[in-house]
């Protein structure tokens, strides 16, 4: 069964791609379209902040197109986590904040890991396999 | 009993604070991840002002040494009544369960004697605590966060005069995505030779 997630970012507060990885067979980026959308999505997010009509906003949460749904969460620190999904998917904003957690958890507290540096952490991958596979179960029903 | 310290003074402070026993096991955990990130700081602190793994190693190591010096004194005074192990079992027992209980909460999940070697000992733990967030990189080979606790163990030993070699290893385990970490004890020879004179 392929997961109803197709892909899940992490951009750092410049815009910089620092995690990306595809799961499932579905809208697969490569690493050059990756990073293009990593950075678009850094600026129209940044955009949509200044042009929005209500006070206080904080950027685009979620975008829903006709062939997938993005879902963004966005750190206080500004590290930003988004997924592509399938149309219609629901739970993605706890998906997100459980990553945030697992980040927190796994990427902060390594003392071999570079703030705003991309992530190379064995014990993080791990873990959101963990995650993503659990969610499987939840979200795809 | 021969000299209780004057009230209100220095000496009679610092012993009521050993006297204190941790009645409710509760009330003396620390937040693991206050913990987790003040070690991660001193890893990366040491990073900086090393040039060689080996010698991160070796700083970590001493950082715990002066923490197992510390636990030695104060857990012979709560839970032993100020008396100290001097068989080589013993000891062992102590590191294994009253220092790792004090410490993490828990006795370690093995304690066995080296297969190849009369003079080594092992504590396996299938996750460290101090490993609990931490991947390290590939490029760093075989080197492992738990020399901190190696240290730790290696101050305990020193202090009751079971002077020791103590590492930690990642030991891969079948069908597990984390290995274990060992913790090696290699004692001395003097060691050896007054156990045997003991026994």
């Amino acid at each position: 069964m392929a997961s109803n997630v197709y892909n899940l970012f992490i951009i750092n507060k410049s815009g910089g791609l620092i995690f990306y990885k595809d799961y499932g067979s579905l809208g697969r980026l490569d690493t050059n379209d990756s990073l293009r959308l990593a950075s678009l999505w850094h600026s129209m997010h940044a955009i949509s902040q200044q042009l929005s009509p209500t006070l206080g906003c904080y950027g685009i949460e979620l975008l829903e197109a006709d062939t997938f749904d993005l879902r963004c969460f966005q750190a206080l620190t500004g590290t930003k986590f988004f997924v592509v999904a399938e149309p219609g998917t629901q739970g993605l904003d706890s998906l997100l904040k459980n990553v945030y957690g697992l980040y927190v958890d796994y990427v902060l507290k390594n003392p071999f890991y570079e703030v705003e540096m991309p992530i190379r952490c064995e014990l993080f991958d791990l873990s959101l396999t963990q995650l993503i596979r659990k969610d499987k179960g939840v979200i795809g029903r | 009993m021969a000299d209780a310290p004057k009230k209100g003074t220095l000496r009679a402070a610092y012993r009521r604070a050993a006297d204190i026993k941790p009645r409710d096991a509760r009330t003396w955990q620390v937040s693991l991840n206050a913990f987790a990130f003040l070690f991660s700081e001193m890893v990366q602190y040491n990073q900086t002002r090393v040039d060689n793994i080996a010698e991160l190693e070796h700083r970590l190591e001493h950082a715990g040494y002066g923490v197992g010096l510390r636990m030695l004194e104060l857990l012979c005074h709560r839970e032993k009544g100020n008396r100290r192990e001097v068989r080589l079992l013993g000891i062992l027992s102590f590191v294994h369960s009253t220092l790792w209980k004090s410490l993490f909460g828990k006795v370690a999940d093995s304690l066995e004697k080296g297969t190849e070697n009369e003079d080594e000992y092992m504590i396996s733990e299938k996750e460290l605590l101090v490993n609990r967030f931490i991947s390290v990189p590939k490029d760093m080979g075989a080197f492992n966060c738990g020399a901190y606790v190696a240290g730790i163990v290696k101050g305990v030993l020193d202090g009751s005069g079971f002077p020791a070699r103590v590492t930690a290893h990642f030991v891969p385990v079948e069908g597990q995505p984390r290995p274990r970490t060992t913790i090696l004890i290699k004692f001395s020879e003097e060691v050896l030779q007054r156990e045997a004179r003991l026994s």
